[in-house]
């Protein structure tokens, strides 16, 4: 939702970054305000993932020139895990699989560590079982997820809905949703989207970085993004994500190449 | 992010240091003479002196092994020193007169030991280079009959028990170096559990290696008679010297009918610096015989230091219905090398075992798992289960396994499992974008992919692994 005395939460001004030496983001230009739903569409290699990760900090990407002021700071001066302590949260295209680790362990250890950071008080483990069931409702989880390592040997949904899990627990300024509808079946999306809509309020926002129109009829975006070869070439409302879905992604780059060579 | 899991993995050896005691060290070199020494020295019977002598003459005859994964420079057994014993009085009634020293050398290791004792009710035999100095709740074990002392006040104050099952397990010409250790040992534990006697308490030893360049030979020999059951923990660190330490130990366990024995061990011996220089050479012969019906004989083992490791605590399950379990966590980092396993020997029927081996390989180090599982045609309705597991931490590190199994009776069942996994920088992502640091990332992996071999221990021995792995791993794992 648009609202008129929002602050801004994110501003990227001509970020690039390459990975091993070959650039992928090329001048991505970018403004998040609170209370707003993003989408950013795009081909395979079009940038769009390599952009969530290079906000969350991933190693592999290096940054090579351009500015990211996440609430007022140089987030690209932060560690990963300074990032999300500051409220930056990034719902993972592949969850990762940690063998071992029990799930409320983890989760109980996410929670308190960024509570802490956040100067609020940490759970002791019942407070903090009966905190996990609440949100888990929200999921519609079964009961045996907590006792299960993190991520192993769960299906696609349930991987992804561990990630809106996590979402709902740490409570973040910025989420940033990477591919979250893709290997969901359709009870599966509803019930991610549900869950991410229940978190959207004012204060807060969210980046959706997908592939297909299907989960913005569920998580309806404030304004939709078209990302070609490392930057976004044209933005517009939700209607823009239904015309992608119509006329495919061609005409966008047709478009941005005649207006460019206008412009030269 | 690597740095910061270089750094964890990279930190200092926290117990590196050398305690001023004045010790009595013998001159370097062996041969009859120096035997004849150790043994006039401990004021040992004759027929001591024999089984060392026939020890000695068996070792003559044999040759180092060179099997093992593990390389090494050729050690020169003319080059150490086999006897070092503090100076200081042979009997003490209590802690007030252990030397004050000492007792500050367990408290820079994080282990006081009045403390310990009184909180966790652990009486603690006390081995400093060879020679117990302190031996505690000996009367409140007495009481029950348990007896609980070093191997020299036994040979003095129960020589026939102590004849009666030195050897049994690991005759003394078992292999190169446990007939070295059963030449020229000097000092150990020796514990007796009468029939009917469940132990009302954990035992626990601290050895510690405090002279440089002498040899550790320890002997340690634990029976538990008729019904009886007894959990017995050891811990071992050492001061970071810069040459290498032979430390070349025998553990012998008996069961008898029905019978109980759980061994578990820390071991945190210096593995040398990050360049592979220095650091102990842990050669050790551990086997149990669960000479019983339905005897049980378990081993626990966390593994974390040394330069080099070399041990299979094994079980001869010789009664019908016995059980051998053996539970390992080995820990290499940098340029250490473990080649660690067991044996399980299953003679009797319906006999089981179970082998749980967790290897973390980090740096440039080795981790070998080496395990054998012989059925004998007697042993019908035998049953194993074996599972080794191996994480690697960084791009130089190795993990082996190497299996061994030898059936010879078609009714056993053999399972073997065996995992490969690795700490990636991807998991370490995903800890650090949930707001969790790389050490404490790596603590929860390493406690999670353990917890198998960590349930087995002792709970207070259990407290002191975590914190063991999250400063050698915490520290370690990347």
């Amino acid at each position: 939702m648009i609202y008129p005395d929002s602050k801004t939460i994110l501003e990227v001004r001509n970020l690039c970054a390459s990975v091993e030496g070959t650039p992928i983001l090329k001048n991505m230009n970018f403004t998040v305000k609170s209370g707003e739903i993003h989408a950013i569409m795009g081909l395979n290699g079009s940038g769009k993932s390599t952009f969530s990760k290079v906000l969350a900090g991933h190693p592999d990407y290096e940054i090579t020139s351009g500015t990211v002021i996440f609430e007022g700071k140089n987030l690209l001066e932060m560690e990963p895990e300074e990032r999300a302590r500051a409220g930056l949260f990034l719902a993972f295209q592949y969850p990762i699989e940690i063998p071992g680790v029990g799930n409320s362990q983890f989760l109980r250890l996410m929670y308190n560590t960024v509570q802490t950071h956040r100067g609020k008080e940490e759970l002791d483990p019942l407070e903090f079982d009966d905190f996990v069931r609440e949100k888990m409702k929200l999921l519609e989880m079964r009961e045996d997820f907590l006792d299960r390592s993190v991520n192993a040997g769960f299906s696609g949904g349930e991987k992804k809905r561990n990630e809106i899990l996590q979402m709902a627990m740490l409570e973040p300024s910025l989420a940033i949703l990477d591919e979250t509808d893709s290997g969901l079946d359709i009870d599966a999306l509803r019930i991610v989207a549900q869950g991410v809509n229940q978190l959207a309020n004012k204060d807060n926002a969210i980046i959706m970085v997908t592939h297909y129109q299907r989960l913005l009829n569920y998580i309806v975006p404030d304004f939709v993004h078209v990302m070609v070869d490392g930057r976004i070439i044209k933005s517009g409302g939700k209607e823009l994500a239904l015309e992608l879905e119509s006329r495919g992604y061609n005409w966008v780059s047709d478009e941005y190449k005649a207006a460019s060579r206008v412009a030269a | 992010m690597s740095a910061a899991l270089q750094n964890i993995i990279n930190q200092p050896y926290k117990h590196g240091f050398v305690s001023d005691i004045e010790s009595d060290v013998a001159a370097k070199g062996l041969d009859e003479s120096t035997i004849r020494m150790i043994s006039a020295k401990r004021g040992e019977p004759e027929w001591l002196l024999d089984f060392r002598l026939k020890s000695f003459e068996a070792w003559l005859k044999m040759t180092e092994p060179t099997w093992q994964n593990a390389h090494y420079p050729k050690i020169d057994f003319q080059a150490i020193s086999y006897y070092s014993a503090p100076k200081q009085k042979p009997k003490l009634k209590s802690m007030d007169e252990v030397d004050p020293e000492l007792l500050r050398t367990f408290e820079k290791l994080g282990v006081p030991l009045h403390e310990r004792m009184a909180l966790a009710g652990v009486a603690v035999d006390v081995i400093f280079d060879s020679v117990s100095v302190a031996t505690t709740y000996k009367a409140k074990l007495a009481e029950v009959g348990v007896i609980f002392c070093s191997f020299s006040e036994a040979v003095k104050d129960y020589p026939e028990l102590v004849q009666k099952y030195l050897g049994t397990v690991i005759p003394s010409g078992d292999n190169f170096y446990a007939a070295l250790n059963s030449a020229v040992f000097t000092d150990g534990s020796f514990c007796f559990i009468p029939k009917g006697v469940k132990c009302p308490m954990d035992l626990s030893t601290y050895f510690r290696i405090n002279t440089e360049e002498s040899g550790q030979f320890e002997r340690t020999l634990i029976v538990a008679e008729e019904g009886a059951s007894v959990s017995y923990l050891e811990g071992c660190t050492a001061p970071a010297f810069s040459s290498n330490q032979l430390h070349a130990a025998v553990v012998e366990l008996v069961a008898l009918d029905n019978a109980d024995i759980k061994y578990s061990t820390v071991q945190n011996w210096y593995a040398g610096d990050e360049n592979g220089v220095g650091g102990v050479y842990n050669f050790v012969t551990k086997r149990g015989l669960a000479k019983g019906v339905n005897s049980r004989i378990s081993w626990t083992q966390v593994e974390t230091g040394s330069a080099i490791t070399w041990k299979y605590p094994s079980v001869v399950l010789l009664g019908d219905n016995s059980v051998g379990e053996f539970y390992s966590v080995a820990l290499t980092n940098h340029y250490q090398q473990a080649d660690t396993g067991t044996k399980m020997i299953h003679i009797g029927k319906n006999t089981r075992s179970t082998i749980v081996s967790k290897g973390i390989s980090a740096g440039k180090s080795n981790n070998s798992y080496r395990g054998l599982v012989k059925i004998a045609p007697s042993a019908s309705g035998a049953r194993n289960y074996s599972q080794c597991d191996s994480m690697l931490i960084g791009q130089d590190s190795g993990a082996h396994t190497f299996p061994y199994i030898d059936v010879r009776n078609n009714t056993a069942k053999v399972e073997h499992e065996a995992s490969t996994s690795k700490i990636g920088e991807d998991q370490m992502f995903y800890f650090a974008q949930r707001g969790i640091d790389a050490e404490a990332a790596v603590s929860m992996i390493i406690n999670g992919f353990c917890k198998d071999v960590f349930q087995q221990l002792p709970l207070e021995f259990a407290v002191e692994a975590t914190n063991l792995l999250s400063f050698k791993l915490e520290g370690s794992v990347g």
